[in-house]
């Protein structure tokens, strides 16, 4: 239904800019976009030339927006010894895969029961799950709650487990289901459907749009996390991909900042120079780039729900 | 009475059970961890636990705002939040305007670029801010060393922060707001538009006197929002851009990362627990007040 909608809109808004197109001050502000635009993607390809960049160059030249010298050294170290991107790699999919799906359900679960007009606890309960956004019992109580009562540290439901169910994403899911009217509901009823039947079999086909968009949303919070991580998990074999980036910047530091006060001679092959800490950069973040704009008017379609008062 | 409570219970039982995983869960993750926070008046000792620990009244909030860091951590943390919160909304209106004004072939293109950097995380903004301010190879400094100036030192020089921090919000996140104002424009009635352009409104007065008119509550909820977590900083940005570096704390150290400093790395888990909770106080004070001002100039635009 909300598609419907938008679409409507959209077309409307095209009719009435269409006498627009031509006009000087509409390519002006079109210039203007252009040159934003430039400056805001020259840090992106500031990362990406230096991780092309041969090494050498790079220390005697310093970074560049084009490579001096083009190379291809910092991948190829990278891919001889994968084990640990990979495992980060594995450790976010998995984390991403497995936090989606049971937040997905969670959410719309939530978000349904305070959706429905007619249910009895329906006020009690909102206030209940949003009143948390409002006061809250801060870092602190929620990370012992965490290791010491819940045992969660080391473990992988340390990263899913805090970001299963946000308030937020339960208002963008109630928004879109109290579009679905009354009477499917209750016809449902009529023919002595359960309400878990009438959840699964109406409600979730009827809001897809909505899941999809909130999946991702989920999903996309998982997929660049560090929070959890940082606080959680020291076991390097549960390290996910955003922590693991960290963890090398943070190691080259150390090592650049004790190599010039004490002279250890450290073989810097052994470790990611230069251009090889950006090409991780670039690893790490840049599926990510290529998807989540791609998928970018889902995340459209839920800011316009989500925005709209509750 | 109760008896009649039963029978409706009884009604609602399955969607009751329905709504029984997020009570739980809130339960554990959010309202006992409230419970907790008697820990800031305690002296909290991992071994007798959260009730065991000896009660010491007010000594942990005493020593946090006796100290120096109080004012400071305060101090930056509201400052930036008020910079994001102005600069975003000016130019992320400014921005949703004007993109308004293009065809919707170029729309597409921009926004894209537009919320790009939305997408990385903070942790590779870190790696992205390192490229340009390292000391020795970083962009700026070798631009500097083309007009033959010195290189700057960015990772232990406080007074250029505030301006870092600020440009690496802005870039990150504009483009995000800039979007949620734009599709909120997509909802305007284009009838409105085009009665206006009948009556010989020219695109200025449209935009005065439609537009952000129809914006306002949108604008305002976002306001409400952000002023309630004005206490709150967000963490990513003032750790990993400024990479941690001591020599910044004056212009980059807020609330929060102090507090995850006192826990993690000085493990004084009564002190971060009594800043955590003044932060949870001021901040639920301030979203009350704001929604109460909100409320007096305009009810339909408060958030309750």
């Amino acid at each position: 239904m909300s598609t419907i909608q938008v679409t409507i809109n959209k077309k409307a808004a095209k009719s009435s800019l269409a006498s627009k197109k031509s006009s000087w001050s509409s390519r002006i502000i079109n210039l203007f976009f252009c040159a934003l635009s430039i400056l805001l993607i020259i840090p992106l390809i500031l990362v990406i030339s230096i991780s092309f960049t041969d090494e050498k160059t790079l220390l005697q030249h310093g970074y560049h927006l084009l490579p001096e010298k083009f190379s291809l050294e910092a991948y190829s170290l990278i891919f001889k010894s994968p084990g640990v991107l990979l495992n980060a790699y594995g450790i976010t999919i998995l984390v991403t895969v497995i936090g989606t799906v049971i937040g997905l359900f969670l959410t719309s679960l939530t978000a349904y029961t305070i959706s429905r007009k007619d249910y009895r606890y329906r006020k009690p309960m909102t206030l209940y799950v949003f009143f948390t956004t409002l006061f809250s019992g801060g870092l602190v109580p929620f990370y012992i709650m965490v290791t010491q009562y819940l045992h969660l540290k080391d473990t992988m439901w340390a990263l899913i487990v805090p970001y299963l169910l946000s308030p937020f994403y339960i208002l963008v899911m109630k928004g879109f289901l109290d579009k679905i009217p009354l009477e499917v509901i209750e016809s449902g009823k009529i023919d002595g459907a359960s309400e878990w039947r009438i959840f699964f079999t109406i409600v979730l086909p009827l809001s897809l749009p909505a899941l999809v968009t909130i999946g991702l949303f989920i999903s996309f919070q998982y997929w660049n996390d560090w929070w959890l991580g940082l606080l959680f998990i020291d076991d390097q074999k549960l390290v996910p991909l955003q922590l693991m980036l960290y963890r090398v910047m943070s190691t080259i530091e150390y090592l650049s900042n004790n190599m010039s006060t004490v002279n250890v001679s450290i073989d810097m092959t052994q470790f990611p120079s230069l251009s090889a800490r950006m090409a991780m950069a670039v690893l790490a973040a840049g599926p990510m780039m290529i998807v989540f704009p791609m998928l970018q008017r889902f995340f459209i379609s839920g800011l316009t729900v989500g925005s709209v008062k509750g | 009475m109760i008896k009649k409570e039963w029978r409706h219970f009884k009604r609602n039982r399955e969607l009751f059970i329905m709504s029984l995983p997020a009570i739980v869960y809130k339960l554990l993750l959010s309202y006992l961890p409230m419970l907790g926070l008697v820990i800031a008046f305690k002296q909290y000792r991992y071994d007798l636990g959260v009730f065991g620990s000896e009660w010491v009244g007010f000594k942990n909030f005493k020593f946090f705002f006796n100290s120096d860091t109080a004012l400071i951590v305060t101090r930056n943390t509201i400052l930036y939040n008020l910079a994001f919160i102005v600069l975003t909304i000016l130019i992320a209106l400014t921005l949703a305007i004007l993109l308004n004004e293009l065809s919707r072939k170029w729309i597409k293109v921009h926004q894209t670029v537009l919320f790009l950097p939305y997408f990385l995380s903070w942790v590779v903004v870190g790696y992205v801010v390192l490229a340009f301010l390292d000391h020795k190879n970083g962009f700026l400094n070798v631009i500097l060393g083309l007009f033959g100036q010195d290189a700057i030192k960015w990772y232990e020089q406080a007074k250029y922060w505030p301006v870092i921090i600020v440009i690496t919000q802005l870039w990150k996140s504009v483009g995000f707001s800039t979007l949620i104002y734009y599709a909120g424009m997509l909802s305007i009635d284009s009838s409105y538009y085009e009665a206006a352009k009948i009556d010989g409104a020219n695109r200025w007065q449209m935009i005065r006197k439609i537009t952000i008119p129809t914006l306002m509550p949108l604008i305002v909820i976002l306001f409400i929002i952000d002023v309630g977590k004005i206490f709150r900083a967000d963490f990513g940005l003032f750790y990993f851009i400024p990479n941690d570096s001591s020599f910044l704390y004056s212009t980059t150290d807020v609330i929060d990362t102090y507090v995850y400093r006192s826990l993690r790395v000085v493990g004084d888990i009564g002190m971060s627990t009594a800043i955590g909770l003044y932060q949870s106080v001021v901040g639920f004070i301030l979203v009350l007040l704001a929604n109460w001002v909100v409320k007096k100039i305009n009810s339909d635009n408060a958030l309750w």
